[in-house]
């Protein structure tokens, strides 16, 4: 069982994802640089937060045009759980895997602060031992995090399940409150908040518990149990 | 740990003035082959309140920082801001660093014949030209090109492709561009390591085309670092910088010759002893005691007000004593995961990869130093010292920054020296060393010079866990530890209420401060205290009102209680002595608390309980300021992001 973390150039968070999944979870875990195909082996693919390419153009539109993410699509395809955090998925939304757009917050300034998300879908392989609308105390750290869609999209993600997180409160005026999505099949998930930030007791001042779930759902998709 | 000042750049351009001193001090921290981990930032302004202009260089300069730190993702863990009339039209933007790495993989700093000079990063452009000359003068006129242009992006890249260089031993020695550009690198390098550089002109990456040797050698063009490595990393380094895909620049050699060569292909430009270039001649300026202090620091008379209630609610959202949430709220101040407590509280705590945790805090107080020098200066590095304490930790390093008016005006220079001298002695008492700092003359504009701003950052250790802050609830009990005396001067209270300089300066009686941050960290380490709060800017009113303001309760103290000479209230109140600390302890534990202080023999009494939802202060029985707790809770959150936003 094996996790890739892609790195992009100013990606940032991707040590964090690292510590956490192989030292908090104990998953095998591996970097791979933009650049480098991506092996068979995985079972699942995370893109960190960050700044890829200094969020040039928009966050998260250079980033989707680099090599890797062709096999991105690729295992996406195959049904791979995929989650994007953060600079993660702007960049799922950017490379079309995910639908909609993530505009600059309402307070037009980059906002880092805890907020409480609600699980929305607790079938994807990210939210699977969560119950649904259950808080999740979780910080968020963007400029560029306020979700939009069309009526029409909307329309879609509510009728086929893929709105995965919604906040508890109106935190930068995403529509709907969506804090993160998933494709329509669900193994594609994109969550601006950060739950590698809240996994452990030490840093997370609230309830590290739900964020925790975050991972174990993984490893109860991926065929681990704890 | 690091700290260096961006402020004549900030008061010129504040977004990529700030944005680029947190990249100076990033690549300063770097240079010593660690990760930066953590920012800090001291930021000070004219009044806000009244100066639209005040308002914008500092909407700008918190914009440059987060854009710059957020990017990096190195967390911006805390801080202090400061407003104050001797900074309109200007600002000072101070930046501290904090880097974490191995001993074994430090950058060792040396080199020998035959060595190659590598410049790597961003190319060499024609911005931030004559910039350290611009910030050495007096600010009479905005000279933007001298400002430099920030690219945090090639920075991240930089750092990454640094430590991987780092970790495939392929830097011998390195070091940052910062003033001077590379004219002061390769001479500062050359003369540290006791060898010669030559370098040649054409084998710099630049910008544009036809820039001339000179322009090339000073431009202060950022995220760039000087690398010597041998012969045989050099492909092992080409190979990383085109990983990140920056830019890698053979451009010199090293020599035995201890010369500065500067050659354009064949033809010597310059042949300089680095020794002459890289430390300039000691100068013994004169110094004389300005004329204005005799008038400041006699005490003003004050009218005691009627209504202390409303006192206390201006006090509270004034913009600086109103909580900074709007400032550090832009700061990505969670990544990296380390950070444990969070910004907003007395220190902020990391924790390290040893198991241990790191507190960080830097303070400063113009308002005390401009009245005295000498004792402002030691308070500074006693409140940082107690922000630290109230975390747990034990203060184990320093740095410092000081910033002053021009150096040739007498009066100036002495009172550089004077907090020289302050700092100096407070070190050597309590055995902090000093690992670094910075020196920043010239701080004035046309209306004159800022006043005396010693900045000093200090870094504690924890060894098994910090004191988190615990949640107050009904009948908790508010102990005073430390004596609160006749200072007002300088104070919050002096300037902000009755519109006065001058008074009474706060003194540090070194031989409580010691008693008192030895006993506090006793009885944090026993697990037997809630909380603790540093009692300073604001004096005690202030620091009890926040502790009801964050834990969401009320309190009642009787001043009577406090341990004083015999003051009037408002100087009870708002008196900034130091070496206080408010600890709230749980009734359970009161007895062996206080057995503790009184073995200890520190100043310290039992001065009120928390519960019910109003702040009321009493002396013997009367009422003196009842105040709603959510109230005062709201205005303390929103006066400062409502005056930046609608003035």
């Amino acid at each position: 069982m094996k996790v890739g973390v892609v790195v992009f150039p100013g990606s940032n968070c991707d040590r964090d994802m690292y510590h956490v999944l192989s030292d908090v979870f104990k998953i095998d875990t591996q970097f791979f640089w933009h650049e480098k195909k991506l092996p068979k082996n995985l079972d699942a693919i995370i893109l960190p937060g960050g700044f890829s390419y200094g969020d040039r153009l928009r966050a998260g539109a250079i980033a989707a045009h680099s090599p890797v993410i062709s096999d991105v699509k690729k295992f996406a395809s195959h049904g791979m759980p995929i989650l994007g955090v953060c600079n993660g998925f702007q960049i799922l939304v950017e490379a079309e895997l995910l639908p909609g757009a993530l505009l600059k917050n309402n307070s037009l300034n980059f906002m880092c602060k805890w907020t409480n998300l609600i699980v929305e879908n607790n079938s994807t392989p990210f939210t699977n031992k969560l119950k649904m609308h259950q808080k999740i105390p979780i910080p968020i750290a963007n400029g560029e995090g306020r979700y939009y869609a069309d009526g029409k999209t909307i329309n879609l993600l509510k009728k086929n399940h893929q709105i995965v997180f919604r906040y508890a409160d109106d935190v930068n005026g995403s529509t709907l409150r969506i804090a993160g999505i998933c494709n329509k099949e669900g193994n594609v998930v994109g969550m601006m908040p950060h739950p590698e930030r809240a996994t452990e007791p030490e840093i997370n001042p609230i309830d590290s518990k739900p964020a925790s779930l975050i991972f174990e759902s993984l490893l109860n998709a991926i065929g681990v149990t704890q | 740990m690091h700290i260096e000042s961006h402020n004549h750049p900030s008061a010129v351009e504040p977004f990529g003035g700030a944005a680029t001193g947190v990249g100076g001090v990033i690549r300063d921290i770097l240079s010593a082959g660690t990760r930066p981990i953590a920012i800090l930032d001291g930021l000070r302004f004219g009044d806000i309140e009244k100066d639209p202009h005040a308002r914008w260089l500092f909407k700008n300069a918190v914009s440059g920082i987060a854009d710059y730190g957020n990017c990096l993702g190195i967390p911006t863990i805390g801080g202090e801001v400061e407003f104050d009339n001797c900074y309109a039209n200007y600002a000072l933007v101070d930046v501290a660093a904090i880097g974490f790495g191995k001993k074994d993989k430090l950058i060792k700093n040396r080199a020998i014949k035959g060595d190659l000079v590598v410049l790597i990063g961003g190319p060499t452009g024609r911005d931030g030209i004559g910039g350290s000359q611009f910030a050495s003068d007096s600010l009479e006129s905005e000279n933007r090109s001298a400002v430099q242009i920030p690219d945090p992006f090639i920075e991240k890249l930089i750092i990454e492709a640094i430590l991987e260089a780092r970790d495939q031993k392929c830097i011998k020695a390195m070091k940052d561009l910062g003033g001077g550009g590379l004219s002061c690198a390769v001479s500062e390098t050359a003369d540290s390591l006791g060898v010669g550089i030559e370098l040649d002109v054409n084998q710099i990456h630049t910008r544009e085309s036809n820039m001339k040797p000179d322009e090339i050698m000073v431009s202060e063009s950022q995220e760039r670092m000087l690398i010597i490595t041998d012969k045989k990393k050099l492909n092992t380094l080409k190979i990383i910088c085109k990983k990140f895909r920056i830019q890698c620049s053979v451009i010199g050699k090293v020599k035995t010759d201890s010369l500065m060569q500067v050659k354009k292909g064949a033809k010597i430009l310059a042949a300089l002893p680095t020794k002459i270039v890289a430390n300039a001649p000691l100068l013994d300026r004169p110094s004389a005691i300005p004329k204005y202090l005799n008038k400041l620091q006699k005490e003003p008379f004050l009218k005691t007000p009627t209504n202390f209630s409303n006192i206390l609610l201006k006090m509270i959202s004034s913009p600086n004593i109103a909580n900074k949430r709007w400032v550090y709220g832009q700061y990505d101040h969670e990544v990296g995961i380390r950070t444990v407590i969070k910004p907003g509280n007395d220190a902020s705590v990391l924790r390290l990869d040893n198991g241990k945790f790191l507190a960080a805090k830097i303070d400063g107080n113009p308002k005390h130093c401009y009245i005295d020098p000498r004792q402002g200066a030691i308070g500074c590095f006693e409140e940082a010292c107690r922000n630290v304490v109230c975390t747990g930790a034990t203060p184990i390093g320093m740095v410092d920054h000081l910033q002053f008016g021009n150096p040739e005006d007498p009066e100036i220079f002495w009172t550089f020296l004077e907090s020289l001298k302050g700092i100096t002695d407070f070190a050597k008492s309590f055995k902090i060393p000093c690992v670094g700092g910075k020196v920043s003359f010239y701080n004035e504009t046309p209306k004159g010079p800022i006043k005396p701003t010693p900045l000093i950052g200090i870094l504690g250790i924890i060894e098994k866990h910090p004191l988190r802050p615990l949640q107050i609830s009904n009948d908790d009990v508010l102990v005073i530890v430390g004596q609160t005396k006749n200072e007002l001067g300088g104070s919050e209270y002096i300037e902000y209420i009755h519109g006065l300089i001058g008074g009474r300066c706060p003194e540090v009686d070194f031989k409580a401060s010691k008693q008192n941050m030895e006993t506090i960290l006793e009885v944090i380490r026993k697990d037997i205290v809630k909380c603790v709060h540093d009692c300073s800017k604001g004096g005690l009113a202030i620091a009890v009102s926040e502790l009801c303001m964050i834990n969401n309760i009320g309190c009642k103290i009787s001043l009577e209680k406090i341990p004083s000479e015999k003051l009037q209230t408002d100087r009870l109140l708002f008196s900034e002595s130091h070496s206080r600390y408010l600890v709230v302890v749980e009734k359970k534990n009161l007895k062996n608390v206080q057995n503790i202080l009184s073995k200890k023999k520190v100043q310290y009494n039992v001065i009120g309980n928390f519960g019910g939802s109003k702040i009321i202060i009493e002396r013997n029985s009367k009422k003196i300021a009842n105040l709603r707790v959510d109230k005062a809770r709201l205005k303390w959150m929103n006066s400062l992001e409502e005056l930046v936003l609608h003035g």
